[in-house]
């Protein structure tokens, strides 16, 4: 038996997102929903942003004494959906350099991938393996020749050269910069907040106490102080010559303060930490980014770049870090339940 | 926000700029130069976006360095000025660009000059010159207490005074900025005004 085709006569899809089962029943031909929206342009693109994976991250890099110290979460979402938990952030470019993935997924691991391609031709062009400047303006060029097109990336290169470690920001508006201490991604001012630590300021806040003092002390007895001793010493020194008890017990306090102050706040960002210590921030710095940002979480994982080459150093799990920083305390009952008595 | 501006004094002209890398409320580097020195009596100072400002500098400096290589002459400060706005102009009509510069240089015959140069490729030979947030700040302060005989202590006193105006008046205020000079002895960095320092390293 033969029917006739009518789907000739239908619109080839719907003008208005509604969707009616008497429509749907009837329409053989395949057609597809268009948003309910004014805005058709505008939806298309929130929409290519929503499936975008990997827009919440954070990822840190630092230079240090050791070398490079490169951390990362591993989640991945996709609007409010995570859509991973176990995302490689920390991209592998060669056995000496190391890339960080921020924005979207598909575009930091094509062009990271892409780099890697680059740089091996170099080896084999040069007999010699590219530096981490040259290797990052390849990166930057590729990125600024497709700005404005909608590719998404910020990243960090870091890795070992024959000038050292070295370490670059590069993102998709085209901008390169050098630096010693960076942070990507949407949780990156919570990992600064850890790296940068706040500690500078404390300290030179009890410095500055201290400097008023001598100053007060100087102005009074008129003595006289070594030009470029430290602080420190400058403070012990009033506190030989000074004999008024009043203040030396002040300044006994305080020298007390400076003294134990590095030990309150160990973790911060220094250049000559160990690699232990400098991986101990980065964790850090990673897990408290995690805590307060919604889109990162997962596994803090740590890299390290040395003169022979990167290492992974760990991965934990930041839900495991945090009972691992911040223990559960048993916590003191308010309120006793009490059987209630039986009237 | 970006502040880059500049002067001409008695024989010299200062090229002053901040150096913050910024991206949304993030500061991702306190000493960014962004002063190139495009030969050895040219100073460029640009600000706009890091990608764009990045790549024209480097662009025209090479160029320079191209024609001086090919003629065995510089190019005079006024030629460079012009190719630059050309180059910005020719740029301009393919895709957008957000550069805007300060071309500061010393010739034997001309003496010290500045030229400004702004996004939209307007060329102007001018003898103070600002752009950016801080420009309100400091173009008022130059008008006040510019004078065409200044020397390079008063110059530089004058530059602190605007770098002090925009730090103590401008919301969004960098805390860094570099100051260079361009004289008959060359170009050349003359000091930083820092307020918050980096962490020391070595290579950096």
């Amino acid at each position: 038996m033969m029917k006739i085709d009518f789907s000739g006569l239908e619109p080839r899809a719907p003008l208005r997102g509604e969707s009616s089962e008497l429509f749907d029943g009837i329409s053989n031909s395949p057609s597809f929903h268009l948003p309910n929206t004014a805005n058709f342009d505008g939806f298309q693109k929130e929409a290519i942003q929503m499936v975008k994976p990997a827009k919440g991250t954070t990822t840190l890099a630092f230079i240090f004494k050791g070398g490079v110290m490169v951390a990362a979460d591993s989640r991945a979402s996709m609007g409010g959906y995570i859509s991973s938990q176990s995302v490689k952030k920390i991209i592998e470019i060669n056995p000496y350099m190391l890339g960080t993935m921020a924005g979207g997924a598909a575009d930091c691991q094509f062009w990271h991938r892409n780099l890697g391609i680059k740089c091996r031709l170099h080896e084999l062009a040069n007999k010699r393996r590219i530096s981490v400047t040259g290797a990052s303006k390849l990166l930057a060029n590729i990125l600024y020749s497709y700005r404005g097109m909608g590719l998404s990336v910020g990243t960090m290169i870091a890795g070992w050269d024959e000038k050292g470690p070295g370490l670059y920001y590069v993102d998709s508006e085209g901008g390169r910069l050098k630096g010693n201490r960076f942070s990507v991604g949407s949780g990156s001012p919570y990992a600064y907040g850890v790296l940068d630590n706040g500690h500078h300021n404390t300290r030179s806040f009890v410095y500055g106490l201290c400097i008023l003092k001598c100053k007060r002390l100087h102005s009074r007895d008129q003595m006289h102080l070594p030009v470029g001793h430290t602080r420190f010493q400058c403070l012990l020194k009033e506190r030989k010559l000074c004999s008024a008890p009043k203040e030396t017990t002040e300044l006994c306090v305080l020298s007390l303060i400076l003294i134990f102050l590095p030990m309150l706040f160990h973790s911060r960002y220094r250049y000559d930490l160990s690699v232990e210590e400098a991986a101990e921030l980065a964790r850090r710095a990673i897990y408290h980014a995690t805590f307060r940002d919604g889109a990162s979480g997962g596994v803090a994982s740590v890299y390290h770049v040395g003169p022979n080459g990167w290492k992974k150093l760990s991965g934990d799990d930041v839900g495991e870090l945090h009972y691992h920083y911040y223990p559960v305390e048993v916590a003191a009952v308010e309120q006793e339940m009490t059987e209630v008595p039986v009237a | 926000m970006e502040c880059v501006f500049g002067m001409v004094g008695n024989g010299f002209s200062l090229v002053v700029a901040d150096s913050s890398a910024v991206h949304s409320i993030l500061v991702h580097k306190s000493n960014e130069d962004k002063i190139m020195i495009l030969d050895s009596h040219k100073l460029m100072g640009a600000s706009g976006e890091a990608g764009d400002r990045a790549q024209f500098t480097e662009y025209v400096q090479k160029n320079v360095a191209l024609y001086q290589f090919r003629n065995g002459i510089p190019l005079t400060t006024a030629a460079t000025a012009n190719f630059t706005r050309g180059e910005l102009a020719t740029a301009l009509r393919k895709n957008p660009y957000m550069v805007n510069i300060i071309l500061a240089g010393y010739d034997k015959e001309t003496g010290p000059s500045l030229y400004y140069i702004d996004y939209i490729a307007t060329l102007h030979k001018v003898d103070k010159a600002a752009f950016g947030y801080g420009s309100y700040f400091s173009l008022a302060m130059m008008d006040r207490h510019y004078r065409k005989d200044m020397t390079v202590e008063e110059a530089v006193d004058l530059a602190d005074k605007c770098i002090m105006e925009i730090r103590s008046r401008l919301v969004v205020a960098p805390p860094n900025f570099v100051i260079k000079i361009v004289d008959k002895e060359g170009a050349k960095e003359y000091a930083w005004r820092e307020s918050v320092k980096d962490a020391p390293v070595s290579n950096i």
